[in-house]
């Protein structure tokens, strides 16, 4: 078969080389294994499985070695593999109320049932650079409470919700919904579709917008109903059985976020949920999509839509760090035909303009 | 499971195949394009029609077919190669198989909106042949100045139906006209006079 | 050498042919179908993560791998030219996942995948141009949001696009946009011809290939099907008109062609050469002989 081959063939070869040797680094230093990054750098690894969207430790961290630390990149990689992958079905909903839990906290409640637990945060670490870790890292296990994984942890919400205080969760649950991965994205959006978008989204985009509701664009008095991370398991319907069996057991972090609203004539004033999820350990990331789920429902419950993190289209066609990294990088490509189209029009344009001013310089001498 | 007829040999070459004929097909309305790559027609499906709800359908497209094709050889070899839904309603089906003795003959299928008319249905006409027939002429894009089909088989009213959907442009329904191995195409952009 | 290129590349047993699942391979070609039905009509699609980032092709690419087979004969340029670093990856690519031959000849191509450009040799009935969309809605940068443009379209409400054009003239005197330069298609739909110079527009018109645009990011499909009526949007008393040089093609001569311009030293100095690489070689080799 005849390849068409020309100059920017051996450049790109080289360009590979040039990255593949750069990634290893000194051949000084030991190389980096997937088990180190997984163990040492986890929640690295937590933030490209949430935003790849593929609960998979190992991938990620081949990713992130990959990548050379650049997880926006790592995300990218994760992605492009996992939409190649073939799809047997959905899961079941998981029930976070069988999560065994290793961190729970509520900050609306000094004490709830199953308790405050506190678990490994980075929240009370006085952040002073720990010397002892460039030397040597090694740590003796840390004791842990025995943990009771047959007891099911009540979720606050459900408490203050069984009062009439909260409002319930949507009642559509675990109904057919849109996959955003599969199918275009198409305002107004449902909820579930602004969700998997907001799971997907960008940390750092997220976290602004989070950030932005709590300096008045779009407030909505956010109190954190509570914050919990521990392991959750997976079950599918096998279509030949016809009852769920437990598949896996996924690491996740959910964040119930509890929010005023006004109430109206006919509505008693009642608490509303802000909602996020993320795999792994990720509490920045679901703090800040619960923020931002709940500026984005200002419409439904009657608030006037002002500000950024309240409008739908702007967020979620500006959420997804794979296309906004490839787009605004897409500028380092060639544009010299559009160049040159406009250098074309703006020396016509340019000689016009001298022509008038010079007739006008003239036309004034010949008066 | 195993009287179900077989389908394509090769699905990645065969549908690629097949897919550009029917390609070929819409962006040339009126020419008649070959779909020799699938298997033999199943029961009273001609081969075309075959080819091509193996190319373009599957689970999720709805599939809806009239009463001469909605019998079991075609239910069970339409849900084992494509897992396409079978609908009941014309209006929920994003594909349909029927005859020309539908009467009207392209009613009631789903022809999109304005802002998204491609959410509309795509109908599989079954002819006796494609030519033949009292010659249309077509005109429109995909056709320099003007076509002619001569498609057998179609009712006295069709080219006033067509008009009908014609008028409702961008919305409307695209057909494809289906015998033995070969298709024609009339996307709803082509104007048809008799 | 392409396949010696990098040991990190995926083993090619591990993908299917052209890359995309059977599926999703359907899925776009029924919105190609949709595209063609509806010329100028933007088909949403569900537009899937391709291995090359979004704003390098990821739309032109899907078309294509939805499209291509085994006899196929596949060109890519960038900018008009067949071995600028970006079209070099497109091209590696599929001749990699999809087996299928590549060229640089304009008029051995079945399929032409293209960024910015449409190639000076004539198309002929049976060839298809793919073009790569960065921002498919020609009113966006009018109107950003989706909800509304939609709406636009369906009402036929073009108006915002005439008082753009029109502000430029108030403005320069003349229209002064150079390329993306809007498009009504068959009468109906205003349509953007990606960012082509608008020099291409006029080869858009009546063109007897097919021409199918795709926008991975945005996840869009258009077409224009050959024969199709596309008119470059002006007014009576300011015409649409393309670009003229004063000179012609450093190397082949030709005065009918879109010119790049290049800075050939210190002082500043230019020299203008064809961008479509294939039609300057071709001309060359022709006064050669």
């Amino acid at each position: 078969m005849y390849v068409a081959v020309k100059g920017g063939e051996t450049a790109i070869a080289h360009s590979l080389e040039l990255l593949a040797d750069r990634r290893r680094g000194s051949r000084d230093l030991a190389e980096l294994t997937l088990d180190q990054i997984d163990q040492q750098l986890a929640l690295a690894v937590d933030r490209v499985m949430t935003e790849g969207s593929c609960y998979d430790r190992s991938l990620a961290a081949l990713a992130i070695k990959q990548a050379r630390g650049d997880l926006i990149e790592a995300i990218f990689l994760l992605r492009a593999y996992r939409t190649t992958l073939p799809r047997f079905g959905h899961s079941e909903p998981i029930d976070t109320s069988r999560m065994v839990a290793e961190r729970r906290i509520s900050s609306t409640f000094k004490d709830v049932p199953g308790g405050q637990v506190l678990g490994p945060t980075f929240d009370y670490t006085h952040r002073l650079l720990d010397f002892s870790l460039a030397a040597n890292g090694e740590r003796p296990a840390a004791p842990t409470a025995p943990v009771d994984a047959t007891r099911d942890l009540p979720r606050v919400g459900d408490i203050l919700e069984r009062e009439g205080m909260l409002e319930p969760p949507p009642a559509n649950v675990g109904g057919p919904t849109q996959d955003i991965t599969r199918d275009p994205l198409t305002l107004p959006a449902e909820r579930p579709v602004r969700l998997q978008n907001l799971a997907r989204g960008d940390e750092g985009f997220l976290l602004a917008l989070g950030y932005s509701t709590q300096r008045g664009y779009g407030n909505n008095h956010p109190f954190v109903g509570e914050i919990r991370f521990g392991a959750v398991p997976v079950s599918f319907v096998p279509e030949e059985l016809g009852f769920p069996i437990e598949i896996a057991e996924i690491d996740v972090t959910e964040c119930d976020m509890v929010n005023q609203f006004a109430g109206s004539h006919d509505v008693p004033p009642q608490f509303t949920r802000g909602y996020g999820l993320a795999f792994g350990h990720a509490e920045r990331k679901a703090m800040a999509m619960a923020l931002v789920d709940r500026a984005l429902r200002a419409e439904e419950l009657s608030e006037a839509v002002t500000s950024p993190a309240q409008d739908e289209e702007f967020v979620l066609a500006h959420s997804d760090n794979v296309e906004a990294s490839g787009f605004v990088q897409h500028l380092k490509l060639p544009h010299y035909v559009d160049f040159q189209s406009e250098l074309v029009i703006v020396r016509t344009l340019r000689a016009e303009v001298e022509a008038r001013r010079q007739q006008t310089a003239l036309d004034q001498a010949a008066e | 499971m195993s009287d179900i007829a077989l389908g394509l040999a090769d699905p990645a070459h065969d549908s690629q195949k097949l897919f550009r004929a029917v390609l070929d097909a819409f962006a040339h309305p009126g020419r008649i394009v070959a779909l020799t790559q699938g298997p033999a027609g199943v029961g009273p499906l001609s081969r075309a029609a075959t080819a091509f709800l193996l190319t373009l359908v599957d689970r999720d497209t709805p599939l809806w077919l009239s009463p001469d094709f909605d019998v079991p050889a075609v239910r069970d070899f339409v849900r084992f190669h494509t897992g396409a839904p079978l609908v009941a309603r014309e209006a929920d089906a994003l594909f349909a198989l029927l005859t020309p003795r539908r009467a009207p003959l392209i009613d009631s299928f789903a022809i999109g909106t304005d802002p998204y008319p491609d959410r509309s249905a795509t109908l599989v006409i079954e002819v006796p042949a494609l030519t033949g027939g009292p010659a249309l002429t077509l005109k429109g894009p995909g056709i320099e100045s003007e076509a002619r089909a001569c498609v057998a088989g179609l009712p006295a009213s069709f080219a006033e139906e067509w008009a009908a959907n014609r008028t409702l442009f961008p919305c409307g329904v695209d057909l494809v006209f289906t015998a033995g191995s070969e298709l024609m195409a009339l996307p709803r952009s082509i104007a048809v006079e008799i | 050498m392409p396949d010696t290129i990098s040991s990190n590349d995926p083993s090619d047993g591990a993908y299917n042919y052209a890359y995309l699942d059977e599926q999703t391979k359907r899925m776009i070609r029924r919105a190609i179908l949709k595209a063609v039905a509806v010329p100028g009509y933007q088909v949403p699609f569900g537009g899937r993560e391709m291995p090359l980032p979004y704003g390098w092709g990821t739309g032109g690419i899907q078309v294509t791998a939805a499209i291509i087979g085994r006899d196929d004969t596949l060109k890519v340029i960038d900018q008009g030219a067949d071995d600028t670093t970006n079209a070099v990856s497109i091209r590696r690519f599929f001749a990699r996942v999809a087996d299928v031959a590549t060229t640089t000849r304009t008029e051995e191509a079945t399929v032409i995948q293209t960024r910015h450009r449409v190639p000076e040799t004539p198309l002929k009935d049976g060839q298809i141009l793919v073009f790569q969309v960065p921002i498919p809605e020609p009113l966006r940068m009018l109107e950003p949001r989706e909800t509304e443009t939609r709406t636009l379209h369906a009402l036929s409400e073009y108006g915002v696009m005439q008082v753009s054009l029109y502000e430029s003239i108030a403005r320069h005197g003349r229209i002064a946009k150079t390329y993306n330069y809007p498009v009504l298609v068959n009468g109906r739909y205003i349509m953007s011809p990606s960012p082509i110079p608008k020099f291409d527009n006029p080869k858009l018109d009546r063109n007897p290939a097919l021409q199918l645009y795709g926008a991975g990011r945005e996840k869009r499909i258009y077409a224009v099907p050959p024969h199709t009526p596309v008119k470059s949007l002006d007014f009576d008393d300011h015409p649409f008109e393309i670009e003229r040089w004063t000179e012609c093609c450093a190397l082949c001569g030709s005065t009918q062609s879109f010119l790049d311009e290049m800075i050939v030293d210190d002082a500043g100095k230019r020299r203008f050469i064809c961008s479509d690489t294939d039609y300057c070689q071709e001309r060359q080799e022709e006064q050669r002989r």
